[in-house]
């Protein structure tokens, strides 16, 4: 039957076709010379402001650790996810276990194209689908400032994945599809000044996006549902709305939200909680200006209902 | 009929007195909590003059609502579902939980025994009171909705 060889051949020839394409499509890809450039030499005073509002610390500080002991960023905290647990390394300036024999243009892969030094795909856990929109003169400075940091060593534990997961090329394709330096809400020209420097540092070394966004089946963010809650990625509960939307944060006046990620205090007097205590306090060291334009953001996005389903009630 | 009636409405009500809801009473306690320490924040920003009398009436108030959280009371076992935002690891770290709540009111009995004389002082110990809010919920509370 000569009609089903040739099938038998087209089929696989599509498929090697298919693999090629995919090995293609799925290729880490690094920064481009042009953006390179763009680093400059670095400043620590100011990449210290990076440091914090990026929460570098909330994953990477030595789990339980409190005050000074959390700038040991030996990772090891495990996330459990859905698809695994990601457990953050050690990003101290530890030249083996570390990331102390790394270059800037290594870092700068690492947070604009989730790419490692030796080439591979960062899982993206690690919010690079946020970091990609800084600055490279941030990146540089906050480069700066980690080499200001004591070396720890400790290598943390590898992830634990399931297939297909466990798969790093396959990120290359979910980038494809989710990995974009645009950010996300436009603005009209002539918005106030601080919505636009909030917006830089919620869409992009914040990654608020990452927790308060609902995802969808691949595990992209909603843009549709800009920041409505989700429920959340690692344990159990859900993270809530900051939109003004129902369900939302609509009735907090911009110095509420200042107020709150300062103090860690909601307009009522309950407290931050969760994963949200940790990022409270690095928000806590930025300025009030910082903290007043991620408010002014937060209160002039689009307003979305809860982006998770809304809670069973149980029978008493 | 009417007297089936009520013996069964006088039944329910013993029950519902005789085993009190641990999770409505721990939910009124913390309101409480957030009530008093709103109140002192206020005063911590300036928002409020500071006197000391009233500092110290608001300092006592958080350390007798702070004695009366009794952990063995307000978190017995199966108390883990319903309209709660308690989170699982209070029963799987009971002894954890206890502890952070002990330096809690360790941290608020050091307040109210210097009585403090000035704002800087009260900043200090109200920021050391209200830090172990976040730590707690941070580890021991779940958000739901």
């Amino acid at each position: 039957m000569p009609w089903l060889r040739k099938l038998v051949g087209a089929l696989v020839i599509l498929g090697a076709v298919g693999a090629v394409a995919g090995w293609l499509l799925s290729a880490p890809v690094r920064l481009d010379g042009e953006t390179l450039a763009k680093l400059g030499p670095g400043d620590a005073v100011k990449g210290k402001r990076i440091f914090y509002a990026g929460g570098c610390t909330s994953c990477h500080a030595k789990p339980g650790s409190q005050g000074d002991a959390r700038l040991q960023l030996v990772g090891g905290l495990a996330l459990k996810t859905p698809f695994g647990t990601f457990v953050p390394p050690n990003i101290s300036q530890d030249p083996k276990d570390g990331i102390g024999a790394w270059s800037v243009e290594d870092l700068a892969n690492a947070m604009l194209k989730g790419v490692s030094p030796s080439g591979e795909h960062f899982y993206p856990a690690f919010p690079y689908a946020s970091y990609t929109r800084m600055n490279p003169a941030d990146i540089a400075d906050l480069y700066a400032f980690l080499k200001t940091l004591p070396a720890a060593a400790g290598k943390a534990p590898a992830n634990s994945l399931g297939f297909p997961f466990n798969i790093r090329r396959g990120i290359g394709l979910w980038k494809l599809l989710y990995l974009r330096d645009q950010l996300v809400v436009a603005f009209p020209d002539g918005t106030a000044g601080p919505v636009m420097a909030g917006r830089y540092l919620v869409e992009g070394p914040g990654h608020c996006g990452e927790c308060h966004t609902p995802r969808d089946f691949a595990g992209g963010t909603k843009k549709s549902e800009w920041l409505a809650g989700a429920v959340a990625a690692e344990g159990k509960g859900v993270v809530p709305n900051i939109t003004s939307g129902e369900g939302g944060i609509g009735d907090w006046s911009g110095a509420d939200i200042a107020n709150y990620l300062e103090t860690g205090f909601t307009p009522d007097f309950d407290s931050v909680g969760g994963a949200m205590v940790d990022v409270q306090r690095n928000i806590a060291q930025l300025t009030p200006e910082d903290r007043a334009a991620i408010a002014a953001y937060l209160k002039a996005i689009p307003p979305h209902p809860n982006g998770y389903p809304a809670r069973k009630k149980t029978a008493k | 009929m009417r007297k089936l009636v009520i013996a069964i409405s006088m039944l329910a009500l013993a029950a519902s007195a005789a085993f009190a809801d641990p999770i409505l009473d721990r939910q009124g306690l913390m309101k409480e909590r957030g009530k008093i320490a709103g109140g002192l924040a206020k005063v911590v920003k300036g928002e409020e003059p500071f006197d000391a009398a009233a500092v110290l009436t608001q300092l006592q108030a958080l350390q007798a609502n702070a004695e009366k959280f009794d952990a063995d009371v307000l978190f017995p076992a199966g108390s883990d579902t319903g309209d709660t935002t308690a989170a699982p690891k209070i029963w799987e770290d009971m002894a954890g939980f206890k502890s952070t709540e002990d330096k809690y009111l360790a941290d608020i009995k050091a307040a109210t025994a210097t009585a403090p004389a000035d704002i800087d002082t009260l900043k200090t110990q109200f920021d050391a009171i209200t830090s172990n809010c976040g730590t707690c919920h941070k580890t021991y509370r779940v958000k739901k909705s």
